[in-house]
């Protein structure tokens, strides 16, 4: 990858008036989190995945400009929802990370209402700014994608190293911030059952990590990459079987790590 | 037959309020007393519910056999051509006479349809025409010669407006050839007091009346409560012919379940109503299964039997239709709705275990369309029975939802649904069906001055097409503002016409018999087309929308250039359009004076006929093309709600309820998936749905949770669903009755998951 990366064309503003780039917005979101969810998509990725299903979110000067207030108007009239069912907001892309202020402030407001805050991301974190760590601070959940426990396959699947993924997992273990961890078993990249030992390996001793939830890859976003005429690399690819879902669970619960799928 | 363990081995001495709390109830004919000073709350979940008995499952085999011959007949299994069906007209019918437990058909065969002229003869003819029969002469002769029926009298009555606006299908669904239904007996009360007792009121209330001066109105009065009696009497009578005595009170909670189902029976013997409801029962009918219960008299698996039979029964229920009418309901629908939970006006919820039993015939007997079971949601009632009903939605998709919060001040803690949406208290209260007006054809009419360009008849008062090249709000609303007063009023002078005509030649004895005497009676209008006409207006408010005219200079098409919000996405730009439109529409229904005084309301609701307003439809400002369906209800249009479910959701909770007192209809589909990860996760976020929805004042919900590949198997491959259920704006349909046309509605319609 090139030496300077790219950033996000964001005015900078204070609090409530600070702006984020939107890619939408999903008012029964199920599956994101614990209860009914919110969901902000943000616009823009540095990840690369060869299955990604939102494959509309890379760009990073697309979606629409909100500020934190109106982000956080949008949200309130579903509070109702989210009480009711135990549920919040989730903040997912896109990356989240890369907007890391915005989502920071925009978890602080949601929280003085009240709302549950759940931070999904890919742990792609830099450097770990006032801002950042206000992100972090303010996440009452963090779900992290770890897309491969092999820098050198992690690079082949979504483009980019591991590196700070990693850091960022350990970082939640050393300060006991709650985690859920997702893994994405994509046939023939990610379902070598020795990577998975290791993943279990790097796992097992955070005491932070409610759960590992893992997702068999799907082709469901393939009609994105067509939409934006482009070619969807993994073309053909199938899902991965119960069977080979089956062992990587059980590789994983041997090593004393919940599983959910 | 059970017979023995029924009426006839009861020693006739035995009390049969023995052990019931006193009140009111004993002076005066009031179940909801009685409920309230009997009825158990119960509190916990559904695992103390037994399964079906082995002779359940034998006779809901021999039905469903029936059932699955009247599928491939696409049509009446067997119908009558010779007699006109009332009270007592048939001898009696069973499906299995020795095994069945709760006995009484409409006819003398199972699935067999009685033939009911009053409502109009050319409905039945054409029926029987339809199904190759021939409608015997003499019964034609005496509808059409001596004996007039409602239809004929509707046509006396109706004025050239209202012919076009019937023709054109601005004014549609009208129930000016067939029963207009929507009135829900307080069947109860038979069971409680028997027929002797109501007798003996409806004889008091007649006396009442005798030294009044004889306007028409105590005249008409004092013919109806005479009928009344008389329809008592034939229920009684009915009853006898199979081995009961229902004129003195049910003594143990069989005979409550027969008396009940046989007051219910009368109604549909001797009338066809697009809507026969059955009430509010579940709980009512719990108090005697409790005490039989308490008295070693009764077990769960054999109140499960009682109640499995009810339903049975309820699911038999058949008119004989045109094909016509199953078209604009689509399948053939009975609305046979019953009302379960709620809350009680003093903070008790009103949720009995026989609130789950009735909810627990959708596994002992499978989904099905009928009966339309509706629960009553508030946010107070207990978890336990909220879990149930979300875990039997997402398993059967067979049940509706209605906000028990928005409807207890209005309407008390023993009011009914009538049909879908139509909430009255039972007993007290019926309504005037008034079908629905067509907003979107009205909106067209305002920009063309009148002239209906898909048929071309001028069918509202003649004006000038509007000139503009682009279409400017301000004027649009003028416009569909004018034509609004002008089809309002026409609207609500037809419906006068229909009510008027019924009353006096179709009138509802056995079912009127079964309420007081002075009753409240709402004129229930209604729309359609709301979310076409909001996302018009808000395309001409907030883009460009270009007239394409035809070489009249009519405006045939539109073109919309630019974007703008769009009505369920929680908008107000939009929302605000939607609710103007709402209130507007319900302030010029008010000023039309109204046949027996009855008070206007409104529903937003269409059921499936959502396709076929649509058809009559031509292109709307919004995009959507000539003949493409409607959203159904207050939906808002396929594929535009762009934030999702709950999203959609708060749009039409903001509709305004006090100008749309007759329901808002809201139909939502989801697939499985979408609702959560497993099974417990999907439970919580349905009730967290229906919590949030009624929360944020929702009326009314049908949740579908299905799978979109299953739909389209299931078109391919009927003979492989044949209980496929899914719920369409008010009521529950088999998938595979509906014609191709409404099965791509509901699949093409907005399947709600996750991004």
């Amino acid at each position: 990858m090139s030496s300077t990366i790219p950033t996000l064309n964001i005015p900078k503003y204070h609090a409530d008036e600070m702006l984020g780039r939107v890619h939408s917005f999903e008012s029964f979101g199920t599956v994101d989190g614990p209860g009914t969810r919110f969901v902000v998509f943000l616009q823009g990725c540095l990840f690369r995945c060869k299955y990604c299903h939102n494959r509309d979110t890379w760009d990073l000067d697309g979606g629409q400009l909100y500020s934190v207030t109106e982000v956080v108007e949008q949200i309130l009239p579903y509070a109702k929802f989210m009480d009711a069912s135990g549920g919040g907001v989730t903040v997912t892309g896109g990356e989240p990370v890369l907007q890391a202020p915005f989502v920071g402030l925009l978890f602080e407001k949601l929280r003085q209402h009240g709302i549950h805050t759940c931070l999904d991301t890919n742990g792609y974190v830099g450097v770990y700014s006032d801002e950042t760590n206000l992100m972090i601070e303010q996440s009452d959940l963090v779900m992290c994608d770890i897309k491969h426990i092999n820098d050198h396959k992690h690079h082949l699947l979504v483009g980019v190293s591991n590196q700070r993924t990693l850091r960022f997992v350990r970082h939640l273990a050393d300060i006991g911030k709650k985690t859920r961890i997702r893994y994405v078993v994509v046939p023939g990249y990610s379902d070598d059952l020795a990577d998975v030992d290791a993943l279990a390996q790097f796992l097992a001793p955070m005491e932070n990590i409610e759960h590992v939830e893992l997702l068999p890859y799907h082709n469901l976003g393939t009609h994105k990459w067509k939409a934006m005429n482009l070619e969807y690399p993994l073309e053909g690819l199938q899902p991965p079987s119960r069977e080979t879902m089956d062992e990587i669970q059980a590789t994983l619960e041997s090593y004393g790590l919940e599983i959910i799928r | 037959m059970y017979k023995e363990k029924a009426g006839d081995s009861i020693n006739a001495q035995a009390n049969p309020w023995e052990g019931f709390v006193p009140g009111v109830w004993n002076e005066a004919i009031d179940v909801r007393d009685f409920i309230q000073k009997n009825y158990t709350p119960f509190e916990g979940d559904s695992s103390f519910l037994a399964g079906a008995t082995t002779r359940t499952k034998d006779v809901w085999a021999q039905v469903l056999e029936l059932m699955k011959e009247e599928q491939r007949l696409q049509g009446p299994l067997d119908f009558d051509t010779d007699l006109p069906s009332t009270i007592t007209s048939h001898k009696p019918g069973y499906i299995d006479k020795n095994l069945e437990r709760v006995v009484g058909l409409q006819t003398d065969a199972p699935l067999k349809r009685g033939m009911i002229p009053n409502g109009g003869i050319r409905m039945v003819e054409a029926s029987c025409e339809a199904y190759g029969r021939t409608l015997d002469p003499t019964v034609n002769e005496i509808f059409s010669k001596y004996r007039k029926t409602h239809n004929a009298g509707v046509f006396d009555g109706y004025t050239p407006d209202m012919l076009k606006c019937r023709k054109a299908g601005v004014v549609t669904g009208l129930p000016d050839a067939y029963g207009r239904g929507r009135i829900i007996g307080d069947y109860r009360r038979v069971a409680l007091y028997g027929t002797d007792r109501l007798i003996a009121d409806k004889k008091a209330q007649k006396t009442s009346l005798d030294n009044e001066n004889m306007s028409e109105h105590v005249i008409r009065l004092r013919e109806e409560l005479s009928e009344q009696i008389r329809a008592l009497q034939e229920m009684t009578e009915m009853a006898e012919s199979y081995g009961f005595d229902i004129s003195k009170p049910a003594q143990n909670a069989h005979e409550a379940v027969q008396w009940t189902y046989f007051a219910y029976l009368a109604a549909i013997k001797s009338q066809n109503g697009a809507a026969m409801s059955f009430g509010r029962v579940s709980t009512f009918l719990d108090i005697y299964i409790e005490r039989d219960i308490a008295a070693g008299a009764l077990t769960e698996e054999l109140a499960q039997e009682l109640i499995d039979d009810l339903v049975i029964k309820l699911r038999m229920v058949r008119f004989l239709r045109t094909p016509d009418y199953d078209a604009l309901f689509s399948g053939d629908p009975t609305w046979v709705t019953e009302s379960i939970g709620g809350m009680g006006e003093d903070g008790r919820a009103l949720v009995t275990k026989n609130s789950f039993r009735m909810l627990n015939t959708l596994y002992t007997l499978g989904a099905a369309p009928e009966p339309n079971l509706t629960v009553l949601w508030s946010e107070k009632m207990p978890k336990g029975f909220k879990d149930f009903c979300s875990k039997v939605s997402i398993d059967t998709s067979s049940i509706q939802y209605e906000n028990d919060d928005l409807m207890i001040g209005k309407f008390g803690d023993d009011y009914g649904i009538a049909c879908c949406v139509s909430a009255m208290r039972i007993g007290k209260q019926m309504q005037f069906f008034g079908a629905r007006c067509n907003l979107a054809k009205t909106m067209l009419y305002g920009i063309n001055g009148g002239m209906d360009e898909k048929i071309g008849l001028q069918v509202g008062p003649k004006k000038d097409v509007l000139a503009d090249e682009y279409l400017d709000f301000d004027t649009v609303w003028a416009r569909f503002d004018e034509y609004m007063q002008w089809v309002s009023r026409v609207y609500v002078n037809t419906l006068n016409v229909i009510h008027f005509m019924h009353d006096k030649y179709s009138y509802e004895a056995s079912q009127m018999a079964l309420h007081d005497r002075d009753v409240l009676r709402t004129m229930a209008c209604g729309i359609a087309g709301l979310s076409v006409v909001a996302d018009s207006l808000s395309a001409i408010k907030y883009a460009k929308v270009k007239t394409i005219r035809n070489e009249d200079g009519y405006v045939v098409d539109f073109a919309t250039e630019g974007e703008y919000p769009k009505f369920g996405n929680n908008d107000d730009r939009v929302d605000e359009i939607a609710q103007k439109i709402v209130t507007r529409f319900m302030d010029l229904v008010r000023q039309t004076p109204t046949y027996r005084d009855a008070i206007p309301t409104q529903s937003i609701l269409t059921i499936t006929s959502n396709v076929v307003y649509g058809k009559k439809t031509g292109n709307t400002p919004d995009g959507r093309k000539a003949g493409e369906p409607f959203a159904p209800g207050a939906n808002p249009m396929h594929g535009r709600d762009e934030k999702g479910a709950l999203a959609s959701l708060l749009s039409v909770a903001k509709l305004p309820y006090e100008d749309a007192e007759d329901g808002i209809s809201y139909t939502m589909s989801l697939v499985p998936d979408s609702l959560g990860k497993n099974e417990d996760g999907k439970v919580n976020n349905l009730t967290g749905m229906l919590d949030g929805y009624f929360g944020s004042s929702g009326h009314h919900i049908n949740v579908n949770v299905l799978n979109r590949d299953m739909l389209k198997d299931a078109m391919e491959h009927p003979e492989n669903y044949p209980q496929l259920t899914i719920r369409v704006s008010g009521y529950a349909v088999n998938f595979v009755k509906l014609t191709r046309e409404q099965q791509l509605d509901v699949i093409n319609r907005t399947f709600h998951s996750q991004v």
